[in-house]
């Protein structure tokens, strides 16, 4: 055996395992999905080759073109918002961080935590914090005198979705963080010492030196958070349920697509057609979004040469 | 060498009859149902009336096997679709019923297989009907009535009495909350919940059965002044639901009724049991939402909860049968009432619980409820559409003839008659 083939056995013996996994649970369900997207249903049985017309009703029937509107424009808001508050505030911290404060250590390891719960116990315990009854949060702002502010932030729709991402943003605070603190501790010291010795203030170091190698982490944070909030699920299902309410306040293409798909229990029935048209948008949506934005940020890293 | 060959050859034949043994064993044994369900709670009442079953019918046994409700439906279809179904279905009512029947996935069932089911009344028999073909899908399992609880010892405690008409009951509102008491435990988080408390609000004010009987029919839709002018009715209870009502949950709603922190509780008769259970010092009753002048009937909207159905493709369509029509014998009726307190369609039934027995008497005056019993058969559902609509319009973001506009122009993909 030659050592090139040799080689070629070890990757498929390697790789193998993960692609079949991948092909069965990945790539053979959304094949499924695009061939369902394409068929009449009559409940839950299959029905004819149906051509285009599941996609036509979904753009052209109301609700639905509202729907999925209002689910794409809340997935935005959602990136948006964890964008600027979950990662602003990681790069903060990160870069708080990075400086060695007194308990460095404890504050890395307390910053990371909520990420190691589980989301459906954080959904729960927010859910009953924010509870207007029985919830701490009304009951702190009144004790502190704030009673106008307290307010059924869950079941207001003005304040439901932006109330849903703090949530979060409080569970993943610790991922963009860490990301960030491991992309600042791998910037050369050399770097930043010339810098100063030439007379750099605090700002400029970060802004021509820092930022610029911090690169790569951000496009890896910002991929993973568009690809977060545009395939978000499980906090609001768990915390929501599957109606996406308030008056679909806080409904989202994840929601719009299981709630179509598989029916609403005791309001709702399946419409396996409409489902899967949703799921097919929102995987293309995905990929070509992901790729175009790793391309175009791949552009601007700086290597460190 | 010998020994071996010996102990080699007895290693064989006794795997042989092994293999034989189950075989004959097989034979005599029972026969098992399964049976998928979503009701987790009842589970033990069930396993209790499957026991009944088993004694009089030896060569069958039945496994209830109850899956968390909000996961039952993606569970059931993929086990049907997939051809592994349980042999016995707890299932929906009306539209839900449809989804399941229409395909082709339950067995039909008519008055010569299940010769019991011709008791039943024609509008417990009509949520067991596919549109599709007219034929019967499933053995009714409990008719469900919507109604105010109210805690006796709350009005007692303000000398309050049930209300006979609608302003005296906003004056008894609004003598609970000046005494700081919670009046009624609604909230608005849950959309289902809003579409029970028009339930049972809007049916005295658009004039109930005829109404039903006009929309479905066609002859109008529910941009129709009577019905949004209905719906705007609920806009007078909300000075009285818990503060920041539009947070409150199901869960905290009947917590607050169970803990007396709220004197009322809008909701179905599915209750009464867990309230009973729950709390066993509650004293409560129920009322109809009362009618707008005094000495006239209120109505009442209620339904048929569900269906016991058969899976088309069963091996064992015979003992299933058995078991269906035993789900359809006033025993088991009996048994069902007795022990979850709810109200079985079974002709015949005598019901004990004196709360359930107030729910019966207010039958008398029951007009289907709405948009479950008349516009639930396709999506968008009436369910999906008003839901969402009434939470706009209880935040105050909706009025009253944008919900019904929005309804109309929902259900008009698939009513004709809304076009």
């Amino acid at each position: 055996m030659s050592l090139r083939t040799s080689r070629r056995l070890w990757l498929v013996f390697f790789l193998g395992p993960a692609l079949l996994l991948f092909a069965t649970f990945m790539t053979y369900p959304i094949f499924s999905a695009l061939a369902y997207s394409l068929y009449a249903w009559e409940g839950i049985g299959q029905r004819g080759f149906a051509g285009l017309a599941n996609f036509v009703r979904l753009f052209t029937t109301f609700p639905y073109p509202r729907l999925l509107a209002n689910a794409f424009s809340d997935n935005v808001v959602v990136f948006i918002l964890t964008m600027v508050i979950q990662n602003g505030t990681g790069l903060v911290l990160a870069l708080l961080l990075s400086r060695g404060p007194w308990g460095a250590r404890v504050y890395r390891i307390i910053f990371f935590l909520p990420v190691t719960l589980s989301l459906v116990i954080v959904g729960f315990l927010w859910a009953l914090f924010l509870n207007p009854v029985f919830g701490v949060v009304n009951k702190a702002l009144t004790l502190a005198g704030l009673t106008g502010l307290a307010r059924p932030w869950l079941g207001d729709p003005g304040t439901a979705l932006v109330t849903l991402t703090l949530i979060n943003a409080w569970r993943w605070l610790g991922f963009p963080t860490l990301v960030f603190l491991a992309g600042i501790n791998a910037v050369p010291d050399e770097y930043l010492e010339a810098a100063r010795i030439d007379g750099a203030d605090e700002w400029h170091v970060m802004r021509t030196i820092i930022f610029p190698l911090l690169a790569p982490a951000v496009t890896i944070i910002v991929i993973l958070t568009f690809i977060g909030s545009f395939n978000w699920f499980e906090l609001p299902y768990v915390v929501q349920g599957v109606s996406g309410g308030p008056n679909r306040a806080t409904d989202v293409l994840g929601l719009l697509f299981y709630r179509t798909a598989f029916g609403e229990v005791d309001t709702g029935l399946q419409d396996i057609g409409i489902g899967s048209a949703i799921a097919v948008l929102m995987f293309l949506v995905l990929v070509t979004v992901s790729t175009v934005g790793a391309v175009f940020l791949r552009r601007r890293e700086v290597e460190v040469g | 060498m010998y020994v071996r060959r010996r102990l080699l050859a007895l290693v064989v034949v006794v795997a042989f009859i092994a293999t034989l043994y189950p075989a004959t064993v097989r034979a005599q044994e029972p026969v098992k149902l399964t049976f998928w369900s979503w009701r987790t709670e009842d589970k033990w009442a069930y396993d209790r009336m499957i026991r009944v079953f088993q004694t009089r019918n030896p060569g069958i046994k039945v496994e209830f096997i109850p899956f968390r409700q909000v996961e039952y439906n993606t569970i059931l279809s993929s086990g049907l679709t997939a051809g592994k179904g349980p042999d016995i279905i707890h299932l929906r009512a009306y539209g839900g019923l449809e989804t399941f029947a229409a395909p082709g996935f339950l067995a039909p069932l008519d008055f010569d297989k299940v010769p019991e089911l011709r008791r039943f009344s024609l509008q417990t028999i009509a949520g067991a009907r596919s549109r599709k073909d007219g034929k019967i899908y499933g053995v009714p399992f409990a008719t469900q009535t919507l109604v105010i609880y109210y805690n006796k010892k709350i009005f007692a405690q303000h000398n309050l009495s049930i209300p006979k008409t609608w302003d005296e009951w906003l004056s008894t509102m609004k003598t609970l909350k000046d005494k700081g008491v919670t009046p009624i435990a609604n909230g608005g988080k849950e959309g289902w919940t809003l579409e029970i408390l028009s339930g049972v609000i809007a049916p005295n004010f658009y004039g109930g059965s005829t109404f039903y009987e006009a929309v479905t029919r066609g002859q109008t839709n529910f941009r129709d002044p009577t019905y949004t002018g209905a719906l705007a009715k609920m806009l007078e209870l909300r000075p009285y639901m818990p503060q920041g009502f539009m947070g409150v949950d199901y869960a905290t709603m009947q917590q607050l009724f169970l803990n007396e922190q709220a004197a009322m509780f809008i909701g179905g008769s599915w209750e009464i049991g867990f309230f009973k259970a729950q709390n066993k010092n509650l004293d409560f009753g129920v009322f109809a939402s009362p009618a707008v002048r005094a000495g006239d009937v209120p109505w009442v909207s209620s339904f048929a909860d569900g269906n016991y159905g058969i899976n088309a493709k069963t091996p064992h369509m015979d003992a299933a049968l058995k078991f269906i029509r035993f789900t359809a014998t006033q025993e088991f009726g009996q048994m069902f009432t007795d022990l979850l307190a709810q109200a079985s369609p079974v002709p015949g039934v005598v019901i004990k619980d004196p709360v359930l027995q107030q729910v019966q008497a207010m039958n008398r005056k029951a007009t289907p409820y709405i948009m479950l019993v008349g516009f639930r058969w396709q999506a968008p559902t009436g369910s999906t559409l008003l839901q969402s609509a009434l939470q706009g319009m209880l935040a105050g973001g909706m009025t009253p003839a944008q919900v019904g506009d929005e309804i109309t122009r929902g259900l008009s993909a698939w009513v004709e008659a809304f076009r």
